[in-house]
């Protein structure tokens, strides 16, 4: 049997290999064990059907954070369109869900697909443009996407949305919020594990060249508009399978909630969590969401008071200030997230009581 | 014929507008090369404002007016000095998603302070401001804003040309490093920059107001169409902004008046995407030529 390994108190990495290691030590193994050991059986047993709800959307929220830090924070390619992005594989499910008579797991992978082709197809303009440009394009995207939700009718059925057949998986019925737990969080796991080695390979590497410094990168023999795009297509594919997810979720789906306000969300969930990383985009995640479920649990136990109803109307539009507050808030303070405060959090202990 | 000329003068007077929304823009981008996207709140702050001042305070026009300009042209370097000035020397991604946070925040606090409602100034202009040609009228809002937008449009022109700040600002956006050895105050410029531009939005604000009424969606939204116009006409250029912003307001009205009202708000955005592939640096916007 191999040797356990803990910690070296200083750098001794000899090679690149080690460098790149997800585990440093075999507690960090340990640590996965225990951690997914919490996911897959403590908590959906331990919890509430609303603790549930929020933790799938989480989950959902997750997936769709990782595919944008892959973009903005790896790529170095700022998108303003990954709410539509998510509408559009919220769309692709649920059209092919009900008129393409789709099985479940199928329509959603499918779903991630077409996000990624309709994700390269934005992505297109990053062969002449870069960052504000860039940005300007995939808002410009976003308007579009969202016209087309409304009145593409013989697609989306505009307004009146689209009602979404029950999932079943394996000839299982999916339903209630535990079952739907586990489709989530396997997948959350399954693409979590994809997006963390991803970065270590070449693609990574070229990805965080082209974010570096793009002439350079290009000078070194990087095909980087290839490479932008693939970038695209990977992000576009988790916020559309996020997306496929999210509508056999709720059940039903309108174009409201797909707006530059969820794009901006995202980003909020990226930078607040940590751009680069991504336990950064998860923490960002349960970050936005819990401030959501928050902020609406205020407005509603302020409405249900009679005299304080004109409260709670003030304080719908107060998320909105407090997701703007959050984002300038990290971006002053601490530009790298959250993942870099659990980083000092974990050095801090790892390195007690010697601090220095 | 009659519906296209009504449309046309329509149409000039809304790329009128947008224009002039569009030159705060580009006044910041010019001298700090940041993307603003709360140029709308801005906008909207500043029709705010003004309705602050003349309706609830209850003060003449002409004085409210000077009060408002006033109180942005403060405010502009308020958000400089709080917001902007730390991230100096930033990634310009983080740059970026501040003002994306600063455009939340101002619209969430207008929201809470304001609501979502539609507000109206009184009707102060006077009615001799109409045009009337043959069977076309000319309300007197665009003649107003037309008039307004001549004077600062000129005002502007002359103090980037001649004044000794206005040549400060354009060496800072010319060469930032060349002109702090040459000893311009960067960081004066900066703020300078933010509390014109942010004056320049309340009075395109105001004149938003006095055209639609204000409501913190509409105004915050107009703050986006400024995109496309600044990328038509170029990112660095006030002449581009202001071709610009006639080009997209033509388009815009046409489509709407001609085709279907639902196209009318997505159809700037099209040709955005179109300019963006085709011609990315705009009609008079300053090429970057990068070779490897």
């Amino acid at each position: 049997m191999r040797r356990l390994r803990f910690h070296p108190c200083g750098n001794f990495k000899e090679r690149y290999e080690e460098e790149l290691t997800i585990f440093t030590t075999d507690f960090g193994r340990f640590w996965l064990l225990v951690g997914l050991l919490i996911l897959f059986v403590v908590i959906p047993f331990l919890s509430k059907p609303y603790l549930l709800y929020v933790i799938n959307h989480i989950g959902m929220a997750a997936i769709a954070a990782i595919g944008l830090n892959i973009l903005i924070g790896y790529t170095g390619q700022i998108s303003l369109g990954h709410g539509a992005f998510f509408g559009v594989g919220a769309y692709a499910a649920a059209i092919l869900g009900t008129a393409g008579g789709f099985p479940f797991w199928l329509s959603v992978i499918a779903a991630g697909v077409i996000t990624a082709w309709v994700g390269m197809l934005f992505g297109i303009p990053s062969v002449r443009l870069k960052h504000l440009y860039l940005t300007i394009a995939t808002l410009a995207g976003q308007f579009i996407l969202q016209y087309l939700f409304v009145q593409w009718e013989s697609l989306t059925k505009g307004p009146e949305g689209i009602m979404l057949p029950r999932a079943t998986l394996f000839g299982v019925d999916v339903k209630g919020d535990r079952a739907f737990y586990y489709v989530i969080f396997v997948s959350f796991v399954i693409l979590t594990w994809i997006a963390v080695n991803l970065v270590r390979t070449r693609y990574g590497r070229a990805f965080i060249a082209i974010r570096d410094n793009d002439r350079a990168a290009e000078g070194m023999g990087i095909p980087i508009f290839r490479y932008k795009l693939l970038s695209f297509a990977i992000s576009s594919f988790y916020a559309g399978f996020a997306g496929g997810l999210s509508a056999y979720y709720i059940g039903s789906i309108t174009p409201e909630p797909y707006t530059l306000f969820l794009s901006v969300e995202y980003i909020a969930m990226i930078i607040i969590g940590g751009l680069g990383s991504i336990p950064g985009s998860v923490f960002g995640a349960i970050f936005i969401t819990l401030l959501n479920e928050l902020l609406s649990h205020a407005t509603e136990f302020f409405m249900n008071i009679g005299a304080l109803t004109k409260i709670a109307l003030t304080i719908a539009p107060l998320r909105e200030f407090v997701f703007g507050l959050a984002i300038v808030f990290f971006i002053i303070f601490e530009p790298k997230g959250l993942a870099e405060v659990w980083r000092i959090i974990k050095s801090s202990f790892k390195l007690w009581p010697f601090s220095y | 014929m009659e519906f296209f000329l009504q449309l046309l003068i329509q149409g000039l007077s809304v790329g009128f507008l947008y224009a002039l929304a569009a030159l705060g823009f580009v006044m910041i981008f010019k001298s700090s090369s940041v993307l603003n996207f709360a140029h709308g709140e801005l906008l909207a702050i500043g029709a705010f404002i003004f309705l602050v001042f003349s309706v609830r305070l209850n003060l003449p026009i002409p004085i409210a007016f000077l009060f408002t300009l006033a109180g942005t042209f403060a405010m502009g370097f308020v958000i400089e000095r709080l917001f902007l000035r730390p991230l100096i020397g930033e990634a310009l991604i983080e740059v970026i998603m501040l003002t994306v946070g600063l455009a939340a925040m101002f619209k969430g606090l207008l929201l809470v302070i304001f609501g979502g409602n539609l507000f109206n100034y009184p009707d102060f202009l006077p009615k001799a401001l109409t045009i009337e040609w043959g069977a076309i009228t000319i309300p007197p809002v665009y003649v107003a804003s037309f008039i307004i937008g001549i004077i600062f449009l000129s005002i502007f022109g002359f103090f980037f040309k001649y004044s000794s700040q206005g040549i400060y600002m354009r060496s800072v956006a010319d060469n930032q490093p060349a002109a702090l050895s040459l000893g311009v105050h960067v960081r004066r410029v900066f703020a300078m920059s933010w509390a014109i531009a942010a004056l320049v939005c309340a009075l395109s604000g105001i004149i938003l107001g006095i055209m639609n009424g204000i409501n913190v969606h509409d105004i915050s939204i107009m703050g986006l169409k400024v995109f496309p116009v600044v990328i038509l006409g170029g990112l660095e250029s006030i002449g581009g902004a202001i071709i610009g912003g006639l080009i997209i307001g033509l388009l815009e009205t046409f489509t709407g008046g001609y085709l279907s009202t639902s196209l009318k708000e997505v159809i700037p955005y099209v040709v955005l995407v179109f300019i963006l592939l085709v011609k990315p640096y705009g009609l008079f916007g300053l090429v970057e030529i990068e070779r490897v």
